[in-house]
């Protein structure tokens, strides 16, 4: 059979297997597409559900230099969430229906933006442990076979390489700080970690191979790695430099394996992280109602904008005529 | 403390309490592309605002560090602006403040440019880079906002009328200020009123707004350290963590 | 205000960017807004907030014309048997410089 003969599933199976890119025009499968369209979304929901934590302490920022990185930080999130809704769109949906879909509550965001930010210390384990998890997610989406997703994912790879360290910097002053600066640091931790081990979700691998979506993405190469393979490799770079900060992580299950040169950690609790994800986490109603509330008091101004162009566009012509 | 530590406190406090108000907006504009445009704009402000009060700092003399000037003084020790501490209240109050404020910040550090203090000569070089395009930003949406639906029209020409009250201040005048003038120092905001109204009339027109009247005894007191009610409460919210760990670093 | 515009979602813009002068622009993703104007102004606040940028082109989404993909072997391939157009097609004696 020649190039040219191949069915459209078989050319697009032909591009993924020889690790070339689709890009948007492409004839791809319908479900490849919504796969897609779902992981985007919930990637771009998760940016910007995730300035609230952080954007919780923007006001109260103990220095000014404090201050302007965590400005900088969440202003990055929204930049990111908008690479990603433009990378969405180009699967053929709207922004407006993605958002709309978000604020219904039918698509979802990460769970670990359901916990609340107590202490100035969540500002650093949240860029250490959440942010460094979500790059240890991200960097094999760089290499994702979907174009718009991967060249996204580099940008924003890049950009994010300034919070996590942001992150381990506040975490190390605290804890290298006043004794009430280093047990808000380990607190922050103890409360941190486990959400961080959820991140990657629920085993996919050995016994639970056949569970979630893994195999599929995987054979698209939407997905590179399973979730625990990623989860084992977040846990091994943690662990050292859990050490450096002078702060211990709340597992006494914590040991290096000598074997394989991983360290083991403890049953991680999968009731906890499913019941945040069905929406009875600390935070999940607050966030909804926040991001809702920004967008519905908005309405009036992106109207008036519209409004505007509109005459604007009508003015010319009528000039021009 | 000598004069130009005040002038340096009085800018600088100004750059640091409409950032910590345009703040306030991120996650909460009303679109994506405006959390970060705000957010570019507070962080314009807060590099200003701390490259001047590290300056207040040294021409105290006393070893104060931007921290502590931001963070360790009480209501009565901040010099900015009634306008910038104005809560955000809506989009339009916020636009309005923005128009006002920028407008006049730009005209203000177009002057300084000239200073005979290297210092202020060079923050200014830097920061009319930046207030041009703060302006723009609000010349932009009180246009849009003016002309474009009847609701837009009557919050926008609303968000005029509950700011112009603070414009006056904006443009006062003290032997401080006067002082500073005569050797080169500061720059004479009483003269900068026909440029301001110049501007800010042509984006009304363009906008179909309608200039408030002046108040006949218009608020102020700012600069010398008398502030809004709401004032207390950033100060309180911006401070309390520093203030709770005496002499931590961070 | 017509229940219509109330509803309708900003235009998408494509958007262009100059990395540095003696580069072209190259696209760098897209963004909503209302016009033109606020198109460029948004494009310089999401994609060059750390100095990507010297210069900002920005295209209605809808203005884009491309090929479709049902054209592409028409358009693409027919370019690929013709080798001589390269300059690895031709045999050059390795003693031969500046060529």
């Amino acid at each position: 059979m020649t190039q040219d003969q191949r069915t459209a599933p078989d050319r697009f199976q032909t591009l993924v297997d020889n690790d070339e890119r689709i890009e948007p025009r492409d004839e791809m499968p319908d479900a490849y597409r919504k796969t897609l369209i779902r992981q985007i979304a919930q990637h771009a929901h998760s940016e910007i559900i995730g300035m609230q934590p952080e954007g919780n302490w923007i006001s109260r920022a103990p220095s000014l230099r404090r201050k302007a990185i965590l400005m900088a930080k969440v202003q990055d999130e929204a930049g990111h969430g908008l690479y990603l809704y433009s990378a969405a769109e180009t699967l053929g949906v709207d922004r407006s229906e993605l958002l709309d879909l978000l604020h219904a509550g039918r698509q979802r965001y990460s769970s670990i933006f359901n916990y609340p930010t107590l202490t100035w210390a969540d500002m650093g384990a949240i860029g250490w442990l959440v942010d460094g998890a979500a790059i240890v997610n991200q960097i094999p989406i760089t290499r994702c076979s979907y174009g718009p997703y991967a060249r996204a994912m580099v940008r924003i790879c890049k950009e994010e390489s300034f919070h996590q360290r942001q992150g381990f910097e506040i975490l190390h002053t605290l804890s290298h700080g006043t004794p009430e600066q280093h047990a808000m640091a380990q607190d922050a931790v103890d409360r941190w970690w486990w959400p961080s081990l959820m991140m990657f979700g629920p085993p996919d691998s050995g016994a639970d191979q056949s569970k979630g979506h893994t195999a599929q993405s995987m054979a698209w190469k939407i997905k590179r790695f399973s979730n625990d393979e990623l989860r084992q490799k977040f846990v091994d770079m943690s662990v050292p430099q859990a050490g450096v900060l002078g702060l211990t992580l709340p597992d006494p299950d914590l040991h290096l394996d000598d074997e394989t040169g991983h360290y083991r950690f403890g049953e991680i609790d999968w009731s906890e992280f499913f019941s945040v994800l069905k929406g009875n986490g600390p935070c999940n109603a607050a966030r909804m109602q926040h991001r809702r509330a920004a967008h519905n008091d908005g309405a009036w101004v992106r109207e008036a904008a519209t409004a505007y162009a509109e005459k604007t566009r009508a003015r010319t012509a009528a000039g021009a005529a | 403390m000598s004069a130009v530590a005040t002038y340096a406190l009085r800018l600088g406090d100004d750059a640091l309490v409409l950032s910590q108000r345009l703040g306030g907006w991120i996650t909460r504009a009303p679109q994506l592309e405006e959390d970060v445009a705000l957010g570019n704009i507070g962080l314009d402000l807060l590099g200003q605002a701390r490259t001047l009060l590290t300056y207040a700092g040294e021409a105290q003399g006393a070893g104060r560090t931007e921290d502590d000037l931001a963070f360790l003084r009480d209501e009565r020790e901040f010099l900015n602006l009634h306008i910038v501490e104005h809560p955000n209240e809506d989009f339009a109050v916020t636009m309005a403040r923005q128009l006002f404020f920028s407008t006049w910040q730009l005209a203000l550090h177009q002057r300084l440019v000239a200073s005979t203090d290297e210092m202020f000569a060079g923050v200014a070089g830097k920061a009319v880079k930046e207030i041009a395009y703060h302006r723009d930003h609000a010349d932009q949406w009180v246009r849009r906002l003016g002309d474009g639906t009847e609701e837009s029209h009557h919050r926008m020409q609303a968000g005029l009328e509950r700011m112009w009250p603070y414009v006056a201040e904006m443009f006062a005048v003290d032997d401080l200020e006067r002082a500073l003038v005569e050797e080169g120092v500061a720059a004479d905001v009483s003269e900068l009123r026909g440029e301001w109204d110049q501007h800010v009339d042509a984006v009304l027109r363009e906008a179909t707004l309608t200039r408030p009247d002046d108040l006949a005894t218009p608020p102020g007191g700012g600069r010398r350290g008398v502030h809004t009610e709401p004032f207390g409460y950033l100060l309180a919210e911006m401070q309390h963590l520093h203030r709770s760990h005496p002499g931590a670093t961070w | 205000m017509s229940e219509d515009v109330a509803q309708r979602e900003w235009p998408l813009w494509e958007v262009f960017i100059r990395s540095r002068r003696g580069l072209s622009h190259q696209h760098v993703g897209s963004l909503h807004a209302p016009d033109a104007e606020m198109a460029l102004r948004n494009a310089r606040d999401v994609y060059t907030r750390r100095s990507e940028g010297v210069s900002i082109w920005v295209v209605p989404a809808a203005a884009v014309v491309a090929t479709s993909p049902d054209e592409k072997d028409s358009f693409f391939d027919p370019a690929a048997d013709k080798a001589y157009r390269h300059p690895t097609f031709y045999d050059v004696p390795a003693e031969v410089q500046h060529l």
